[in-house]
């Protein structure tokens, strides 16, 4: 029992500090800026692009539940124009970063893992290494940088998609006016609401790709290992989303 | 000049190279054959630093290559042509792009990448394959396309990871026959890790076994053709027992 935790707990210490090694890596490949600069647009195009379609379904459906529910809780209650605060808010703080955050471990993580989990196992990895390029500078560094600079746009767009949906549900299935739904949304705005959901999607962002390239050029053993891998990063990438945002609410709200 | 140095390497507690002490001299080609699993291309990957020795060193041009920093590596393998056994081309680029990758770390204008790929593609009878992707070529194909890679660099010595292993007999034929070419041609010095024995003795100036992580026997083709050693004799004729 006991050598079982302190196995475990050596073994937790060297994934820290292989993750920290890692980083390491990474920052000392951010010196080869002719090598990644021209791979990050490509890889912002990828992800951004590619991942705006899942991001706005996710948010257009959460903007009509949110109104939707908060007139169910508000009726009687509170007033009705309170639809957009609530929709407002929440949309800005929560669910759009932390529900794209959690779609995006699926899409831009998971597919980061296989691609670069298939290359290591092809022993493409070793191909870049031996054409005297450095991996982290080719493969890693555009994709940590992408993800963590389209994550926040990505995310503003379900933001606005989210009220838009609120907006329309008010409209349609609710007896809201838009100046009504308006004077809510306004009502207790703060540009801290934007930059706080913003800031923390960047975050996301780069966890969620961080995470994608470690556990990838981790993989071992074929096919099986690429499968593990894609696993393991949406899990992995899904566990620290929930972290950090809680994180994020502790230090900044 | 490559100089394997009493190289020791193990992976999870399993020793796989247990002593290995080589020289490769300049403008040859040694063949390294061995059972499968014995660290032939264990050994091969010491030569351009993907793998760290537990002991000992692979020495390249006087150079430690376990001692080199990020900048002197990176040198190193600007003169090291890697083939990798099943190619390990770059799925999500063209042939000609797969080629011109290495190139571009290079003070050479795009003029010069272009022609040098198309040498290179020439050399290995590739002309005008450049802008398919590797998906849509046959495993020779792929296999020429990676000898291309290397050769596209112009390097001072190119490593061989088992060129022909899942080729049919002709293809291997071919493969063989290039790296024949290769070598007369561009004057490299060859490092050749195989199990097939017929591509060795066409391709080697000397034979190299592997066996229990160390050199059996070294030696010319005829030198390992002769020999009384019971483990190479049973190898090379390929017998059960």
């Amino acid at each position: 029992m006991i050598q079982a935790i302190g196995r475990r707990s050596i073994s937790a210490i060297e994934a820290v500090g292989r993750v920290g090694q890692f980083v390491a890596d990474m920052v000392r490949g951010l010196r080869d800026v002719g090598i990644w600069a021209r791979l990050v647009v490509i890889q912002m195009r990828r992800i951004g692009v590619d991942s705006l379609p899942v991001a706005l379904f996710i948010a257009a459906f959460t903007g009509v539940v949110l109104a939707l529910q908060a007139s169910y809780t508000f009726t009687g209650a509170v007033p009705l124009y309170f639809v957009g605060t609530l929709v407002g808010k929440t949309m800005m703080l929560e669910l759009g970063p932390v529900l794209t955050g959690l779609a995006l471990a699926g899409r831009v993580g998971a597919s980061m893992a296989a691609e670069l989990g298939t290359m290591k196992v092809t022993e493409q990895v070793d191909a870049l290494e031996t054409l005297a390029y450095d991996p982290q500078s080719y493969l890693v560094v555009p994709r940590v940088m992408a993800a963590t600079l389209m994550f926040p746009v990505i995310v503003a767009f379900a933001i606005a998609v989210g009220i838009i949906t609120g907006w329309l549900t008010s409209l349609a299935l609710l007896d809201l006016s838009t100046p009504d739904f308006i004077k809510g949304l306004k009502l207790f705005y703060l540009f801290k609401d934007v930059w706080f959901g913003l800031l923390k999607s960047a975050t996301f962002g780069f966890t969620i790709a961080l995470v994608g390239c470690i556990v990838g050029l981790g993989t071992r053993g074929g096919a099986e290992g690429v499968g593990r891998s894609t696993t393991r990063t949406v899990v992995y990438s899904a566990i620290l989303i929930l972290v950090l945002d809680a994180f994020w609410a502790v230090v900044l709200l | 000049m490559i100089e394997f140095q009493d190289l020791y390497k193990g992976f999870d507690g399993k020793a796989v190279l247990q002593g290995l002490s080589l020289k490769i001299r300049d403008a040859e080609t040694v063949v390294i054959i061995g059972y499968s699993g014995t660290g032939k291309s264990v050994a091969l990957k010491h030569i351009v630093g993907l793998l760290h020795p537990d002991a000992g060193d692979v020495i390249v041009d006087g150079q430690a290559v376990s001692t080199l920093d990020r900048d002197a590596l990176t040198a190193l393998r600007q003169g090291i042509g890697y083939v990798f056994q099943f190619a390990a081309l770059f799925d999500s680029l063209t042939v000609a792009d797969n080629l011109a990758l290495g190139l571009r770390r290079r003070e050479l204008t795009e003029e010069e990448i272009e022609d040098r790929v198309q040498e290179a593609l020439a050399l290995v009878d590739l002309s005008g394959t450049g802008e398919r992707m590797p998906a849509e070529l046959s495993g020779g194909m792929r296999k020429r396309v990676g000898i291309a890679r290397a050769i596209a660099l112009r390097p001072r010595y190119i490593l061989y990871d088992e060129p022909t292993t899942g080729l049919d007999p002709v293809t291997s034929a071919v493969i063989d026959r290039l790296m024949v070419r290769t070598r007369e041609h561009l004057g490299v010095t060859g490092v050749v890790v195989t199990h097939d024995m017929r591509s060795a003795y066409t391709v080697g100036d000397r034979i190299a076994m592997l066996y229990e992580g160390r050199v059996r026997q070294v030696g010319s083709v005829a030198e390992i053709q002769q020999t009384e050693d019971p483990v190479v004799r049973q190898f090379i004729e390929g017998r059960a027992e």
